[in-house]
């Protein structure tokens, strides 16, 4: 052990045995009700899975320790160059641990961030994970319906309480300002959409599922009478559902369905209305299922009510670009990401 | 014997037949057996058929290809099932013994991980399945043992584990809100997706690998015998073994690659086609075929209309499988003494 390994050893035994109570200025409510006690200081923030570190990125680039997958260098174009090459941290929730705990306290974060499902799984994950590390682990809303309350709750964890409070008015203009306009249209006249992921098109979202939230929320979804997640369908039953519209997140599909003869007889196809969303960095549809739905909104709404929504996409992509991501693309950059 | 196989055939034939007439006519999409009809006569008179055109997309893209891909896949695994069961003289050995479907499943997992287009994914996962028997098949050789047709069992169990263990990395690093519901639906084994174009890749090595085996027919009737009286009526057991592993592997790959990992069919229908013509394979074969096909037909036709939702495949397989197997359990003292 050279000198310098033993001095921050020391340093760090002390820290852990003299901050626990002097570190934390408030407790505060997170998400699922539990009591999380804020850190005075927060400087490093541990995000659990990929929706949490893109709303701590959106809100605080700096406080993010690392992503929990690498990011691409395709995804870099329009993220900070320094934030986007930090390292790959893995994730605590969701389907299996890729993060060892040992690797994430060796991190030393002050705060632990999840953002998606406050089920009773969840919250006994977040309280154990808590309980083994001592780092204040906090659970937010991932629904896209709570985005500008979670930006106000994580605002509040991390000592930013007014940014937070600013991402959640910007939040909440734009949902306001997309739904207004089509306020009037009832339910049943509003345009039959399927959205339409895997290579040959055939998994979609049903009533109600993380993946339907922004759609739903402009549009009637087809798969309105299978409730919950991802699923199968079959060619037929889009043909009986035949949607006036397809948005899509798969590349090859969108290329082959418009020279697919067996797509031919769907609505949407017939009319062109066939749609890949932008997916850089982040998708604009449903996942990972984090703030960047929010400029899929507008898309959206776009795509669904051409009439409705005659504003030119590039301004306001640049806008929440610079906002969100901290990035301002170029004309050239916007015309290829709106391209799909 | 022959005239006592006609009543057998005379099932599995009508199995087939009612499958499918119901998987023409059944389906979301609401079309009867005039639109079907009609339909076809147009097709075959050259005169438009005065049907809307999503009718005859339903037909000709969608149902039809699906049915055909059913049948296909079916009698495949039932083939290939009736020759390993005869080959290892185990009536519990279905065609992924081997390691057919841990191998494709890997090919496909790797395919959908790189975000490959669906071609280069089913090409992978057949070629998958291929490469998965020829490695059990040479360290299982290369093993010398008493017994080299456990010793071939064994080792496929293992490279099998060893294969699902590659899916599991896999699916454990996949992304989890885009690969990873792909790969689970394409585990669970679905003909959601088949299309005319899939049927040419599926045809040709199904049609080869059956075309190898009813050719052998009388040879393997000999390898049901142990090992030295079949060596001792001339037939060379080495080569013989290698023809139809070679031979089943290639129509269970190509069935895998195309619908995905579907369990069961390839165990139960030659069980099922034995008790309807009896053990000779020159006739349990083509028997195991048709029903296989009428089969997998009917419970396709199950998945695609019990709900707005697909139903895997693997699952309804599974589902009615098990009750089958222990009952052929149950009852193994006397159909196979």
């Amino acid at each position: 052990m050279t000198m310098l390994d033993r001095r921050t050893f020391s340093a760090g035994l002390s820290a852990a045995l003299l901050t626990p109570h002097a570190a934390f200025a408030e407790t505060i409510a997170d998400a699922a009700g539990r009591a999380v006690p804020a850190p005075a200081q927060v400087t490093r923030v541990f995000p659990a899975g990929p929706p949490a570190a893109i709303l701590l990125y959106t809100l605080a680039p700096d406080l993010l320790i690392g992503w929990t997958n690498a990011r691409s260098p395709d995804e870099c174009a329009y993220l900070l160059p320094d934030a986007c090459t930090r390292p790959q941290v893995g994730r605590i929730t969701g389907r299996g641990n890729t993060a060892n705990l040992e690797s994430v306290l060796a991190l030393k974060p002050d705060l632990i961030l999840d953002a998606g499902s406050t089920s009773e799984t969840y919250v006994s994950l977040a309280d154990r994970v808590q309980q083994q590390t001592g780092i204040p682990y906090a659970l937010l809303d991932g629904r896209f319906g709570s985005l500008a309350s979670t930006y106000r709750t994580l605002g509040r964890l991390i000592g930013r309480a007014r940014e937070g409070e600013n991402f959640a008015a910007f939040c909440e203009r734009t949902v306001a300002a997309v739904t207004g306009r089509i306020a009037g249209i009832p339910p049943a006249e509003r345009p039959r959409l399927y959205y339409a992921r895997g290579p040959r098109g055939l998994q979609t979202g049903g009533r109600g599922s993380i993946n339907m939230e922004t759609a739903e929320l402009l549009a009637r979804n087809v798969a309105d009478d299978m409730p919950g997640g991802l699923a199968n369908v079959s060619l037929e039953q889009v043909l009986v559902w035949n949607p006036d519209v397809i948005v899509t997140i798969d590349r090859d599909f969108a290329a082959a369905v418009r020279r697919d003869p067996s797509w031919a007889a769907v609505k949407a196809v017939r009319d062109g209305r066939v749609h890949l969303s932008p997916s850089l960095p982040f998708g604009w549809i449903d996942f990972p299922p984090s703030a960047n739905r929010l400029i899929g909104l507008w898309w959206l709404a776009k795509i669904l009510y051409p009439d409705r929504f005659p504003e030119d996409l590039a301004p306001l992509t640049r806008e929440f670009y610079a906002k969100f991501y901290h990035v301002t693309p170029g004309d050239a950059q916007i015309a290829q990401l709106l391209s799909g | 014997m022959i005239r006592s196989a006609l009543p057998g055939f005379a099932v599995a034939a009508a199995v087939l037949v009612i499958g499918l007439l119901l998987a023409f006519t059944v389906g979301r999409y609401p079309l009867g057996l005039g639109d079907l009809l009609q339909v076809i006569a147009a097709k075959l008179s050259g005169h438009p058929s005065g049907v809307s055109p999503a009718v005859e997309s339903v037909i000709w893209q969608v149902r039809g290809p699906r049915v055909l891909a059913a049948v296909l896949v079916g009698a495949a695994l039932a083939v290939a099932g009736t020759a390993f069961q005869g080959l290892f003289r185990n009536p519990l050995v279905s065609p992924d013994i081997l390691g057919a479907s841990s191998g494709a499943a890997l090919g496909a997992v790797l395919g959908i991980f790189l975000s490959l287009g669906v071609f280069v994914i089913q090409a992978l996962a057949f070629a998958g399945g291929l490469i998965a028997v020829a490695a059990v098949y040479m360290i299982g050789s290369a093993v010398r043992a008493r017994d080299p047709i456990l010793v071939l069992v064994l080792t496929g169990v293992v490279i099998g584990a060893l294969l699902g263990a590659g899916v599991g990395l896999l699916k454990y690093l996949a992304d989890p809100y885009n690969q990873l519901p792909a790969m689970t639906f394409w585990l669970l084994g679905s003909l959601a997706a088949a299309n005319a174009a899939d049927l040419v890749p599926l045809f040709g090595p199904v049609a080869l690998g059956t075309v190898v085996l009813v050719a052998l027919r009388w040879r393997m009737n000999a390898m049901s015998l142990p090992e030295e009286e079949a060596r001792a009526l001339g037939i060379a057991t080495g080569p013989l073994r290698i023809a139809i592993i070679a031979a089943a592997t290639l129509t269970t790959s190509a069935s895998v690659a195309t619908a995905g990992i579907i369990g069961w069919v390839g165990l139960i229908v030659p069980h099922l086609a034995r008790s309807l013509v009896g053990p000779d394979f020159a006739r349990l074969l083509p028997a195991s075929a048709i029903l296989g096909g009428g089969y997998l037909l009917l419970i396709d036709t199950l998945a695609r209309t019990m709900a707005p939702v697909e139903v895997p495949l693997g699952i309804l397989t599974a589902v009615i499988g098990t009750p089958f197997f222990i009952w052929l359990l149950a009852g193994m003292q006397k159909t196979w003494s």
